[in-house]
């Protein structure tokens, strides 16, 4: 690198997040990669899924208890966030990527579409997780409605 | 040592500016995590469908519905669609992020030789189970 002594100053180098306000448009693109890096993390759950069905009922076994642990379970939960998040945000980015929804409005009003999607889709998928799943036994929302039924006719 | 960007009589200032971004080459790997994205959208569909039907399966359940041609074959595409695009978007991040360029290329080429790996360990696996 050919450059002169007073070109030399330690600047921050892009992208510098540190300097800016927060805003909407600027959180959302950083948690659009903070998820991408959790969903990589994520695909070695996702691997170990896979490989230990490949290895035998005993090595499956294990992952799915590891599934249904707490820790399991609040990985898999950020999974989905990350997931459906990076999903719907993504699908929000290709618009950009044809020029559309440049109007600092409408990224706006998609910036809050892709969290309302996210929120709705891992409320939706957990519902059903935990009435239909590994989890489920009771299932919670039913055993939650039982309990709201005696409540009210004792 | 002249950098690109010194200002050489006939070059235009497109031919100046080009490769000087963070990663010197990006526009097929801009593409590919674009292509990737739009793969694993579609294919998400069906995972999550798969994912419903297998939630909570035995071991010989869950073998069975991943063994189904159609299945596997979804499993596949997803597995080689969703490590490109982590390797693609680690790349992304990395480039933006790591400025000291020994560490980078380190960093860059250790995240390859570990996705491919486990791409390719699931894919057998996927493999296995349904032939």
């Amino acid at each position: 690198m050919s450059q002169s002594a007073s070109t030399k100053t330690q600047r921050p180098l892009s992208p510098h997040l540190q300097v800016y306000k927060p805003q909407m448009t600027s959180v959302l693109s950083i948690l659009h990669r903070m998820t991408g890096v959790g969903l990589t993390v994520g695909l070695m759950l996702f691997a170990w899924w896979l490989i230990s069905a490949a290895i035998g009922p005993g090595a499956y076994a294990v992952f799915m208890n590891f599934a249904g642990s707490p820790v399991g379970m609040l990985l898999l939960f950020g999974f989905t966030l990350a997931f459906f998040y990076h999903l719907a945000n993504g699908i929000r980015h290709l618009f950009w990527d044809s020029g559309l929804l440049f109007k600092i409005e409408n990224a706006y009003k998609a910036g809050y579409a892709v969290l309302l999607f996210t929120a709705l889709m891992t409320g939706a998928t957990w519902y059903c997780v935990l009435n239909k799943g590994p989890y489920a036994s009771p299932p919670v929302t039913a055993t939650l409605a039982a309990a709201a039924v005696e409540g009210e006719t004792p | 040592m002249n950098m690109k960007w010194d200002n050489h009589g006939m070059k235009t200032p497109l031919a100046r500016a080009r490769g000087l971004g963070a990663s010197h080459a990006a526009v097929p790997g801009w593409i590919r995590l674009r292509v990737t994205a739009i793969g694993i959208a579609v294919l998400s569909l069906w995972f999550l469908w798969f994912l419903s039907q297998t939630i909570g399966a035995s071991h010989a359940e869950f073998t069975t519905k991943l063994a189904d041609p159609r299945n596997a074959i979804c499993m596949l595409l997803l597995i080689i669609a969703a490590f490109s695009h982590a390797v693609l978007g680690n790349r992304e991040i990395v480039e933006d992020y790591i400025h000291h360029e020994g560490f980078k290329i380190f960093k860059l080429i250790g995240t390859y030789l570990f996705f491919f790996a486990v791409a390719v360990a699931c894919g057998f696996s996927v493999l296995k189970i349904a032939l």
